[in-house]
């Protein structure tokens, strides 16, 4: 006899207690911290972060914690609880020429003002597993750089092109320009390049890396030399409209990568470099720079060229590229279909009916005649 | 939405803990007044999908946060809460809803349809009729029914205010060329009101008809896509069809095997696996009811059968 699947609000209460048991893991190993989290898998909290949309190292850490390590569950936590949050005004663009660098590359230089300045990169480790890591080396105190006499002077690769006018103009857009906001307006097509960043912004690296990918391999070549990637920490300044100047309301480290592609020109415009950019929280490289690229296939439109890849189809970019709905659509697989399998099943099975009735009957026929 | 049906509070759980440190019903009142105008609009051009600012909610993309985003707007704390999914109101994703309701609202919930001012359903329409002041919210997954005929926005969004249906007719009459029917068993298209072709969410075609001239307010709410739709009470909702090719619904060779219904539908359950198999209700609550008032189908655990003597 057949008992009504039953029990469905006490499944779920096990299966979070079972959660809860699986994410603290073996009980003699010591629990991990957030701090330790925050400081030992920063580049994890630096993800989590940018594609959180919110900046604050220690949520963020927790959030990782609490995903067990899934980053994209610990982004979505991070998004959830950014939505509850108020929101009071929108900040002062940040000058990333005032970066108070960390590390700083530029690919299209030899040298330039302020230095190459390599900072903690695993660029050229050879990837050898590190044993010494596992026995709990302390790694020797880090080097120190000499004081820097002009540390502000570091002006930024796009900008001294500029000087040459080799490469676009951007119009600073008005100050009391609106900022589009894709947490606050629904996503609408075609989108304007602010919207375009913001979306990418918040876009899955992997996804990003892949389209970036996509038009290094020809799939919308846009023939790229990364004028810069920089890494520091910036002041972010916010105007309240009740004291009308602005005040700080703190630091935070970002990456950015500017992008230098080659444009052959149009009737109207002499041949320039043209600009693809990208911005990150914390020291986010791989996503700055596949940013950078997207940015520059998805501006095809406007600078005449033929859109002949994904990577310059802003509709499935923007579309596809948040991993939390992404992520969302695709596990929702896994929730009953069973009302929509019943009518596919009664379909099929009639058609199949259907079919070898009429088979049958053929054959009769046949073996009449 | 106020209770306009008498209601008995009939929670069908211990009084959930409300959350503290949230806006009644979870969104804050900037963000569900942004919701009501869409809602609003929506019931205005009925079958016309109204863009809104989707929040992220706490609950997965694709698991029903237009429909909870939807519901948390229209809520009010006299409502009385049902949530199913697939039918059912002890599926898991069901019973995580109205949980989220409970903790985040207070409101009461119940799994009577009779009973409920706001339903939220995935992939069902209730078997009970449904009658004026009661809310029924859908959740949807795709709210374009163009979108896998023309997968671009911008295309799909000119096709609507072209009135051009062309696409979707030439697919239905194909189906029907190559297969001797229209292959469309849920998510079947339809009219509203004589101007928008609608995704009815993937409801079984089955349910389709039920829409037709409801009392009832159906609201679709769709938070990936971002879109709000509506059809209001007393509505034309025609299923698309060809003369000689009417529209019909799914039959059922079987009646419940619990409670002997007929003329609802059904869910086939595997019992073993040399072929063994009963039909029963996808509707639990109303399957309840009709064994609540006698009914037997043939395999319910305690003996006599319906059909032979009572009415089926």
């Amino acid at each position: 006899m057949y008992v009504a699947v039953k029990g469905g609000e006490a499944a779920i209460d096990n299966a979070h207690a079972l959660l809860a048991d699986a994410r603290r893991g073996d009980r003699s190993v010591p629990e991990i911290g957030t701090d330790q989290i925050a400081e030992q898998l920063a580049l994890a909290v630096d993800r989590v972060m940018t594609e959180g949309s919110l900046y604050d190292r220690d949520l963020a850490a927790l959030a990782i914690k609490q995903a067990r390590g899934d980053l994209i569950e610990a982004i979505f936590l991070l998004r959830a609880f950014r939505t509850t949050l108020p929101r009071f005004g929108y900040a002062e663009p940040v000058d990333t020429g005032a970066l108070r660098v960390r590390r700083r590359v530029s690919a299209t230089y030899k040298d330039l003002p302020g230095g190459q300045v390599l900072g903690p990169t695993f660029d050229y480790t050879h990837r050898l597993i590190d044993f010494a890591l596992a026995a709990g080396v302390e790694p020797p105190p880090p080097p120190e750089a000499p004081v820097a006499e002009e540390a502000a002077r570091m002006p930024r690769v796009t900008d001294l092109l500029a000087g040459e006018d080799l490469i676009e103009r951007e119009a600073r857009p008005a100050d009391d320009a609106p900022v589009a906001d894709l947490t606050r307006a629904p996503l609408a097509f075609p989108a304007d390049r602010d919207l375009r960043l913001q979306a990418l912004a918040r876009g899955d690296e992997g996804f990003l890396l892949a389209l970036g990918y996509s038009t290094q391999r020809g799939y919308g070549r846009n023939h790229p030399f990364v004028g810069e990637v920089r890494i520091g920490t910036v002041e972010v300044g916010f105007v309240p409209e009740e004291l009308g100047f602005e005040v700080p309301l703190g630091e935070v480290v970002v990456t950015e990568c500017q992008m230098v592609n080659q444009f052959v020109g149009s009737a109207e415009v002499p041949p320039q470099f043209t600009r693809g950019y990208g911005f990150a929280f914390g020291q986010s490289e791989r996503k700055a720079m596949a940013m950078a690229l997207v940015d520059r296939a998805l501006r095809a439109d406007e600078l005449d060229e033929e859109r002949t890849s994904p990577a310059q189809d802003e509709e499935f970019v923007l579309a596809h590229a948040d991993n939390v709905q992404a992520t969302g659509f695709v596990e929702h697989l896994k929730l009953p279909h069973y009302v929509d399998f019943q009518a596919e099943l009664d379909l099929v099975r009639r058609m199949r009916a259907e079919i070898a009735e009429r088979r049958e009957r053929d054959a009769n026929k046949e073996a009449a005649e | 939405m106020s209770a306009a049906v008498a209601t008995t509070s009939t929670s069908d759980s211990t009084p959930a803990a409300l959350e503290t440190g949230y806006n009644f019903a979870y969104l804050d009142d900037q963000t569900k007044r942004m919701i009501r105008r869409a809602i609003l609009k929506g019931i205005a051009i009925p079958g016309y999908q109204v863009p809104f600012a989707s929040r992220e909610m706490p609950m997965p993309y694709g698991w029903g946060t237009g429909g909870v985003q939807v519901t948390a707007s229209v809520i009010g704390p006299s409502d009385v809460l049902k949530v199913i999914d697939q039918g059912s109101d002890d599926t898991t994703n069901a019973v995580s809803i109205r949980k989220f309701f409970a903790r985040t609202a207070g409101v009461a919930t119940t799994t009577r349809t009779r009973a409920a001012t706001v339903i939220q359903t995935r992939h069902r329409i209730p078997e009970e009729p449904l009658a004026e002041g009661q809310v029924l919210v859908y959740q949807v997954p795709i709210p374009e029914p163009l979108r896998f005929l023309e997968p671009r926005e911008t295309e799909t969004r000119t096709l609507h205010a072209l009135a051009e249906y062309g696409l979707m007719h030439v697919k239905l009459y194909e189906d029907i060329a190559r297969h001797g029917h229209i292959a469309k068993t849920y998510a079947y298209p339809v009219e509203v009101a004589g101007r928008y072709v609608m995704d009815p969410s993937p409801t079984p075609k089955f349910d389709n008809p039920k829409m037709e001239m409801s009392p009832a307010l159906q609201l679709f709410g769709a938070g990936r896509e971002q879109r709000i739709y509506a059809v209001p009470p007393y509505t034309r909702v025609r299923s698309l069809d060809f003369e000689d090719h009417p529209f019909t619904v799914q039959r059922f060779a079987e009646p419940c095997a619990l409670c002997a219904g007929t003329g609802v539908y059904l869910d086939e359950v595997i019992l073993d696996d040399r072929g063994g198999r009963m039909f029963v209700c996808s509707d639990s609550d109303h399957c309840e009811e009709r064994r609540a008032a006698g009914h037997r189908g043939t395999m319910l655990a305690d003996g006599t059968v319906d059909g032979e003597t009572t009415d089926a």
